[in-house]
């Protein structure tokens, strides 16, 4: 077993949701059943292939390093290969993947929204699902271009068809954005590639590579990184798609869009663009910290001028990645540890709001916070839900949200050498300010929506009932993981600190001695 | 007394390497027989013309496959005719191509109750024009290659008779392309004068000689300029969207792609052996027209209502990312021509593909309005898919083909490592993300709108040919895009024999 997960661990699970949707495609329409049948056993099937992953993953015992590495040829006449793997950053994001899509699937079992067509809706699911395991999984650059772009289609169609009022222009908006940023960063990875030491676009050799770059250069060339993976964090000012989508977007898809897609532009600051331009971070880091710091605070405050509940839950978002982007600023192993906490976090407890948001407008056909009221009443079970999420959001200790921010805060306290103490510990200031702010738009998010008594015009709305079976079966997984993170943080931790500690290895050592930039100036 | 003739006139028959030019006899040949077979038949000929065409297409691609195969460089006329990697590859496009134009046409032409023979006679002359366009290392086998292509597709261009606008296609396209012409022309006598010698190796000698020479920067810039007509670059673009949209569609997928290649056959040629030393002449004006072709096309397709003349200005833009390459190609060498030869090759399949659903959907609502696309994934599904496959491949969105055609671009004009270099990447940046905005526009018509109330929604019917060419396009623009190798197995290396 073990030599075939090694082998194959990757690629299977991988590919088999386009396999899913290659035999759907041939099914007919019509057939409605058997579609969401085969679309849950391909997802079930990756998620326990995923099961495996992490058996084994846990077995090897060597979480700081690359395991199950796959490394062939795929386009020789530009160096790029196919070459695969996973450790302690990005296993935990590609279960988080692997975890949601079925739940997603289970969640939508009953209730497509118009203009219902599983079939399509489904398809594109599965297809996004093969974009954002491969994106986690890929270790050569181009194939990392090429996974990330793949999630884009999926999700352009999932707003523009199955989503709301406005859904036209929140769909090409999210694509706009998105794009502009991926196209600048291709041109970085391509620069990267002819300015580096050894034409590579292989992940494992780059930051070795890359370090005799010339320091000028290598600013520029993480510029164009900052852009794409800023936009898809999505970093103030880049954040105005966001909103638009998580509005817009049917409930699976705001859920995906929130618990992965923007994991995968913090993912690639942690993955790529600091491993292999330490020296660009560094100069980078102040600036980034200030647009995070920005971020917690507007979307603080954009949360409070919401009206809407889905409004709301996006821009939380806006401050939460800006939580996550200043545990990356700090250059530290304590600080991006907390990011990679934080993303998962963000994932499991954002997802769940989103899932929540949708049963809402289910049963009331309306997120307008204003005419929302008394869900504690009508529907106890999922009013005590929303209190959870909310909870596990503004960060209360014991849940998953505070491994997430409070590390994060403290990180900015004691930044990388090379940075500005002054600057982070007032950046800490304004982060701690924005934790109370978040207090604050959850609280009376709750007290909008849960507390009180139902307004009349939903008072005998027969519509309105509480949480069903596909609900439950779809939330429990993602409480339960809230919880128990929450409680016992060091099994995520456990797995992330040798992967970011290898993954800044030299370097690392020299943002707390200073040894390595010193030693790359010095070139 | 007349076999001592050759003697007086000092005239010695060149050696004819027959093998070399099998492809273009083998045109010729089926081109007499379509011609022969329309006076022997008479109409009882018309039902067999476009399946004999697209035959003879196919066995043309013999030689090539036998001359790849023989692996060697072959040279004729003292160097004027060249038979070489670069060659066959494009050989084989141009021919693969038409074969698809002819599968695209052969309802169209039958149906329309238009003349049958000689559009395919006209076809296979043109074909043949662009495959000898391929070996051509000489001004005056280039002018000849670049007429014999174009003066069957200005009457191919007008062949809807009836229609007034198929008929001010042909002439706007016939009055450029001649204008165009004489434009080259004296650019090319410019150059013959100074060299000596039509022939590009000793005009690349004589550029080289007399770098500064205002005879020589004058000659570059009208033959170059000549060429931007021809691929329909920014400013020289203006006959596009009125012959696209007059011509039959057919046709418009053949100038698209076909002509369109022709002359960035010919543009490679003449950069890289006629003007390797010209690089500071040509850059920057090969600069100009990338830049303004991919932002000027880009920018008046965002307001196109039809779809016929958004593929024009979209042609406009994607003729300039295939010019950024040549914009360095002085600095970067062969690697700008297999990046160009990749980007053409791409985009022949995916423009190819496009046309091919325009076709196929025309049949049903007989309207080019973007609108007619309203609602068609409700009674079309199959084909929305394919057209959203090409469209966002045109696009360049992984993991469909064009993504690996921009790629190649970017890493061309990245790899000069120049301040031209990267201004025109992240230029082309940009653009590619303006071009997003009206692709997704007409998938935004096909999958978010309702159909309008009174069109027939009813299952679409497709004929066969149109499948097949649906299949062959769709099939290479998902492959080119997931296994690069495919493409880049044939342009790795040095392509371009110099002599």
């Amino acid at each position: 077993m073990g030599e075939f997960l090694n082998d194959w661990g990757l690629s299977i699970p991988t590919f088999l949701p386009i396999i899913g949707a290659a035999v759907m495609l041939l099914i007919p329409k019509d057939r409605e059943h058997l579609h969401k049948l085969i679309a849950l056993a391909t997802t079930v099937a990756v998620a326990v292939f995923g099961l495996l992953l992490l058996i084994q993953f846990i077995d090897n015992d060597n979480y700081g390093a690359l395991n199950f590495v796959v490394d062939k040829g795929w386009i020789d006449v530009i160096d790029s290969r196919y070459i695969m793997g996973v450790d302690g950053i990005s296993l935990p994001l590609m279960l988080l993947t692997m975890l949601i899509v079925p739940l997603c699937v289970i969640y939508s079992w009953n209730h497509f929204p118009e203009p219902h067509n599983p079939k399509a809706f489904l398809m594109l699911l599965l297809i996004l699902e093969t974009g954002m395991i491969g994106t986690f999984a890929a270790q050569d650059l181009i194939l990392f271009f090429v996974f990330f772009e793949v999630v884009l289609l999926p999700m352009y169609f999932m707003i523009g068809v199955w989503g709301g009022e406005n859904r036209r222009y929140a769909a090409i908006k999210f694509f706009l954005f998105t794009l502009f940023g991926s196209a600048l960063m291709l041109v970085s990875f391509l620069a990267l590639y002819f300015l580096a030491d050894a034409s590579t676009f292989d992940m494992r050799l780059l930051p070795e590579a890359a370090a005799g770059i010339a320091k000028s250069s290598q600013v520029w060339v993480f510029g164009g990184m900052f852009l794409g993976f800023g936009i898809k964090v999505p970093m103030f000012p880049f954040h105005t798609w966001l909103p638009d989508a998580h509005t817009e977007a049917p409930t699976v898809g705001s859920v995906i869009l929130a618990a992965v897609l923007l994991k995968l532009g913090t993912y690639g600051f942690v993955r790529i663009a600091i491993p292999i331009l330490p020296e660009a971070a560094a100069e980078w880091a102040p600036f980034i910290g200030l647009l995070a710091v920005i971020g917690i605070i507007y979307g603080a405050l954009g949360c409070l001028a919401q009206r809407d509940l889905k409004r709301l839950v996006a821009f939380s978002s806006v401050a939460h990645m800006g939580f996550v982007m200043l545990g990356i600023a700090t250059l530290t192993d304590f600080g991006i540890n907390a990011a990679v906490f934080g993303m998962v976090a963000h994932g499991l407890i954002t997802g769940m709001l989103f899932f929540l948001a949708g049963s809402v407008k289910e049963r009331y056909h309306t997120l307008d916070m204003s005419r929302l009221g008394g869900l504690l009443v009508q529907a106890p079970r999922m009013g005590w839900i929303l209190g959870f999420c909310a909870m596990a959001s503004l960060g209360l200790p014991g849940l998953a949200g505070f491994w997430g921010e409070f590390p994060a805060i403290l990180a900015s306290y004691n930044p990388a050498e090379v940075l500005a103490e002054e600057t982070f510990r007032s950046y800490m200031v304004i982060a701690a300010l924005g934790t109370v702010l978040a207090a604050g738009y959850l609280l009376w998010m709750l007290q909008k929506t849960a507390f009180g008594t139902p307004r009349e015009e939903f008072a005998n709305d027969p519509h309105v009932h509480d949480a069903t079976v596909s609900e439950y079966l779809a939330w429990a997984p993602l409480l339960i993981l809230i919880l128990v993170l929450g409680v016992y943080p060091h099994l995520l931790f456990g797995a992330t600190d040798p992967a970011v500690v290898n993954s800044l290895n030299d370097c690392l050592d020299s943002v707390t001695s200073g040894a390595c930039f010193d030693a790359a100036a010095g070139k | 007394m007349l076999s001592s003739l050759p003697s007086i006139v000092g005239f010695v028959r060149p050696d004819i390497d027959w093998h070399a030019v099998a492809p273009e006899l083998t045109l010729l040949g089926v081109g007499a027989v379509v011609t022969l077979l329309d006076i022997v038949l008479l109409e009882r000929g018309r039902a067999y013309t476009s399946a004999l065409a697209g035959i003879g297409l196919l066995v043309a691609l013999i030689p090539i496959v036998t001359l790849a195969a023989a692996g060697d460089t072959r040279q004729m006329f003292g160097g004027a005719f060249v038979v070489d990697d670069f060659a066959l590859i494009l050989k084989a496009m141009f021919i693969v191509v038409a074969y698809i134009v002819v599968l695209l046409s052969t309802n169209y032409i039958a149906e329309g109750d238009y003349w049958e023979n000689e559009y395919y006679g006209l076809l296979l002359a043109s074909v043949m024009g662009m495959v000898l366009m391929a070996s051509a290392r000489d001004l005056i086998t280039i002018f000849v290659a670049l007429e014999l292509l174009s003066i069957p597709a200005y009457l191919m261009a007008a062949w809807r008779k009836a229609d007034p606008r198929s008929n001010e296609a042909g002439l706007k396209y016939y009055l450029m392309g001649v204008f165009a012409s004489a434009i080259m022309l004296y650019g090319m006598s410019l150059l013959f004068g100074l060299a000596g010698d039509t022939r590009l190796k000793e005009i690349a000698a004589a550029v080289a000689a007399e770098g500064s020479n205002p005879v020589v920067i004058l000659g570059i810039i009208f033959v170059i300029v000549g060429f931007a007509f021809k691929v329909s670059g920014f400013p020289f673009h203006t006959w596009a969207p009125d012959t696209y949209e007059g011509a039959p569609t057919p046709v418009t997928a053949f100038l698209a792609v076909a002509s369109k290649a022709a002359g960035f056959v010919a543009l490679m040629q003449l950069v890289h052996v006629g003007f390797p030393d010209a690089q500071d002449i040509y850059q920057p004006l090969l600069w100009i027209l990338a830049v303004g072709s991919m932002t000027a096309g880009n920018l008046i397709a965002l307001r196109q209502e039809n779809i016929v003349r958004l593929m024009a200005y979209s042609g406009v833009s994607q003729a300039g990312f295939m010019l950024a390459p040549l914009a360095v190609a002085g600095d970067i060498g062969g690697e700008a021509l297999s990046a160009v030869i990749i980007y053409v090759l791409i985009y022949a399949a995916m423009n190819l593909g496009a046309f091919a659903v325009i076709i196929a959907v025309a049949r049903r609502t007989a309207s080019g309005n973007i609108s007619s696309y309203a609602g068609l994934f409700k009674y079309a599904p199959g084909m929305t898919i394919l057209m959203s496959v090409f469209l966002f491949s045109l696009a360049g969105i992984p993991p469909l083909g064009g993504w690996f055609a921009k790629f190649a671009v970017f890493r061309a004009v990245v790899e000069a490592d120049t301040g031209w270099g990267y201004s025109l990447a992240a230029i082309a940046a940009v653009n590619s993300v303006i071009a997003l905005f009206y692709y997704a526009k007409v998938a935004r018509m096909m999958w978010f709108e309702d159909a309008p109330e009174e069109a027939d929604t009813t299952s679409l019917r497709v004929p066969p040919s149109l499948v097949a060419a649906l299949g062959l396009t769709g099939a290479a623009t998902l492959l080119f895009g997931i296994y690069p190798a495919v493409i880049t197995h044939f342009t790795d290396g040095t392509l371009i024999a110099l002599p």
